[in-house]
């Protein structure tokens, strides 16, 4: 019986995960006529004068993102719950997950509106901190964060919806212990409340850092808003997509799916372990 | 994720069919070579005649298929618009590079706005045979080739073969506003020098007005080629010449640094909302492009400029020098050597590249095929739109600086990436010029150029 649950999965992991990894890594060791390639395939990429200042840019952005998804989900969702008024807190809940509701692309259309001094709504804020133009709001410097905020809006309501749900969880004999000890709110939120949303946060961090060692889509529209200002090979998975589309490279760009995924997995690992996602004993 | 039963078995024979793929993908073959060449100049595929044709276009040239498919009814053709590789997204060799891999479904007309695929194009990839047919082997006669404005198939012609068919011209010229010249008293310039004195005179006497446009990714286009820069001398099909510290490069910098900081040069791109909102009525010059007439100042959508009041000058030549001009893209028309209905797709882009019916009766911008462009003159001057004949562009057609070729990567891009962002921070762009050099040599060599 649980095979038949398990089963449906570990097809769909096979079909649409551990084989596309095996037959890059199997790529990534290749030459183009299919000879063994050693790591040629990787100093390549790795020696391009795009691969370091890509590897760069994310960088930054994951800092930033997951700084800001963290800390602010955080502290909404103790917000949040602290809301004691029904209705509000409905309409908060609703208000959050709405952007989420819009796919990844057309979340990044509306944001090209939204950094267009002249068009969004947000115009008189860029104009206060000095940006006349779209074209100045992009200027390179200010990309990461740019890419940062879009991800924040689009992703962290629903993160914010789950951590509501995690502290529903915590049960109200602990909170109301705390408070007879006479602990108050900001009390009860570090002491009780955080130490036991620990794994939901590590799980939201590892969920965050797959997807934002992806960028993909919010440089490339951008990319082609801004006539090529914001390059097509910003992000490192674009540098990949750039390899394989326009250089018909499959190696190189295998090469660097190889590097993310490395990379990736040794992060995660990291946030896995700090954050006792896989711990089973009862807290 | 809950799956049905059946649907589970389904996804067995799909997970087996995957794992095919995947084996089959790693076994590509090694590229093809000529030598299998056919007595056309590639190998053909088994035609089928009367087979529909599938025609990549930009939203321009619908019209064109459109033309085609009022003039010749016999023809099926399915039309799929993209955004014609414009701004150097590349997305023709992209999408190409995708089909190669998968070894079918390719189109069998397709419409660039680039002029720098022919690079491409013409050298097979993944172990396919390059995408263009050769089109001067036999495919499309020779008294029509030798109809095409001298030059306007360099960018097509890649040792001796022709890989396409140049749509349009894209020669700069000087456009200038008649009317606000004659009312503000001033006398159109001669040389790259006038020009900049009265850019600086406009700033003092009539700021708010502009001279000239620098927020595009083709601004070299409009400056540095017409000074002769050499910051894309193609000596080979995979050769480069890159020098981007002359005189020649430099001139043309403190021209855009001198405008840009003066304020008598937008910094915005002409395709902008913003350029339209603040420009409407107050471009008194602006040199560029023959596409610049319709797709900026007789367009409704852009600056409307109301007739009778829109010129054009002849290319500027700086002080003491032959004038020679630059090309902002300009179309070109590919055949794809894949096609299964050679003859038709022959017979498309013949048509839209030659046949008045488009050409003259439609075409936004200026034939590069010469008896079509002569009419085509002659039609837009009959339109009354302009305050001067139009000669100007004649004139300029076979003026663009040779010196200046398309290679496989886009120059655009480069710009884009290295020195627009300078111009939008009005940091100088003359100290810059280095480093736009070595970004040209770098996008170069990873796209397999030597570089001398």
């Amino acid at each position: 019986m649980g095979l038949a649950f398990v089963g449906p999965y570990v097809v769909l992991m096979l079909a649409f995960g551990i084989i596309p990894a095996v037959y890059a890594v199997a790529l990534a060791f290749s030459r183009a006529d299919g000879g063994f390639a050693g790591l040629d395939n990787f100093v390549r990429v790795i020696t391009d004068f795009r691969f370091l200042p890509a590897v760069q840019h994310v960088a930054v952005y994951l800092v930033l993102w997951l700084v800001m998804l963290t800390v602010l989900v955080v502290v909404l969702a103790l917000v949040l719950h602290a809301v004691t008024t029904r209705w509000v807190s409905r309409a908060l809940r609703l208000l959050y997950y709405l952007p989420g509701a819009l796919a990844g692309a057309s979340a990044v259309l509306l944001w090209l509106f939204v950094l267009n001094p002249d068009a969004g709504p947000a115009g008189p804020l860029l104009k206060a901190m000095g940006f006349e133009t779209f074209a100045q709001t992009i200027q390179p410097g200010n990309l990461s964060l740019v890419f940062a905020v879009i991800a924040f809006w689009t992703g962290a309501g629903q993160w914010v919806i789950v951590m509501y749900g995690a502290l529903n969880n915590i049960p109200t004999e602990v909170m109301e212990a705390a408070r007879i000890d006479g602990a108050n709110p900001v009390q009860i939120a570090l002491r009780i409340q955080l130490p036991l949303l620990r794994k939901w946060i590590a799980y939201m961090a590892v969920l965050a850092l797959a997807a934002g060692t992806q960028l993909f889509v919010e440089p490339t529209l951008l990319s082609q808003a801004s006539t090529g200002v914001v390059p097509n090979d910003y992000s490192v998975n674009q540098l990949a997509y750039q390899y394989a589309f326009n250089l018909s490279d499959f190696n190189g760009a295998a090469a660097i799916a190889v590097l993310l995924l490395v990379v990736s997995v040794a992060l995660s690992a990291v946030f896995v372990l700090r954050g006792g996602l896989f711990d089973t004993e009862e807290p | 994720m809950t799956l049905t039963r059946s649907a589970r078995r389904r996804l067995v024979p799909v997970s087996l069919v995957l794992v095919g793929l995947a084996l089959a993908a790693c076994a590509s073959p090694a590229g093809r070579t000529s030598e299998q060449a056919g007595p056309r100049g590639f190998t053909e595929a088994e035609q089928v005649a009367g087979s529909p044709i599938t025609v990549w276009v930009d939203a321009s040239r619908v019209t064109a298929v459109d033309a085609f498919t009022a003039a010749n009814p016999d023809v099926k053709v399915q039309v799929e618009t993209y955004d014609g590789s414009a701004n150097g997204s590349d997305s023709f060799k992209t999408k190409i590079s995708l089909l190669d891999r998968a070894g079918s479904g390719w189109p069998d007309v397709v419409f660039s706005t680039q002029n720098n695929d022919a690079a491409w194009a013409s050298v097979g990839a993944g172990g396919q045979q390059p995408f263009a047919a050769v089109l001067n082997k036999g495919l499309v006669k020779d008294d029509l080739l030798s109809g095409f404005t001298k030059g306007s198939l360099d960018p097509c012609t890649v040792d001796g073969a022709v890989y396409c068919l140049r749509n349009d011209l894209a020669q700069d010229v000087l456009w200038y506003d008649r009317s606000l010249m004659d009312q503000f008293g001033y006398k159109l310039p001669t040389t790259w020098e006038e020009y900049t004195e009265l850019g600086e005179r406009v700033a003092r006497e009539h700021p708010g007005y502009i001279t000239g446009a620098a927020g595009d990714p083709f601004t070299p286009e409009i400056f540095f080629w017409p000074s002769k820069c050499g910051a894309s001398g193609v000596v080979g099909p995979r050769a480069m010449t890159v020098n981007t510290t002359s005189p020649q490069c430099q001139r043309a910098a403190q021209l855009v640094d001198r405008g840009v900081q003066g304020g008598w040069m937008t910094d915005l791109s002409v395709f902008s909302p913003e350029f339209v909102q603040k420009y409407t009525g107050k471009v008194l010059m602006m040199p560029g492009p023959a596409w610049f007439a319709g797709a900026i100042f007789n367009n409704e959508a852009s600056l409307n400029v109301p007739a009778g009041r829109i010129g054009a000058a002849a290319p500027l030549p700086w002080a003491g020098e032959e004038p020679a001009t630059g090309n902002v893209g300009g179309g070109t028309w590919f055949v794809s050597s894949h096609s299964k209905n050679l003859d038709a797709a022959t017979r498309f882009v013949d048509f839209v590249t030659t046949a008045d019916d488009y050409q003259v009766a439609k075409a936004p911008g200026y034939p590069a095929y010469a008896p079509a462009a002569d009419k085509w003159i002659a039609g837009q001057e009959r339109s009354g739109y302009y305050a001067t004949d139009l000669s100007a562009l004649t004139v300029a057609a076979p003026q663009v600086w040779s010196g200046w070729g398309a290679p496989a990567f886009s120059q655009e891009a480069v710009w884009a990436r290295t020195m627009q962002p300078l111009i939008t921070s009005r940091q100088p762009l003359e100290q810059a010029l280095g480093t736009w050099g070595q970004a040209i040599v770098d996008q170069a060599k990873v796209n397999g150029y030597t570089v001398q």
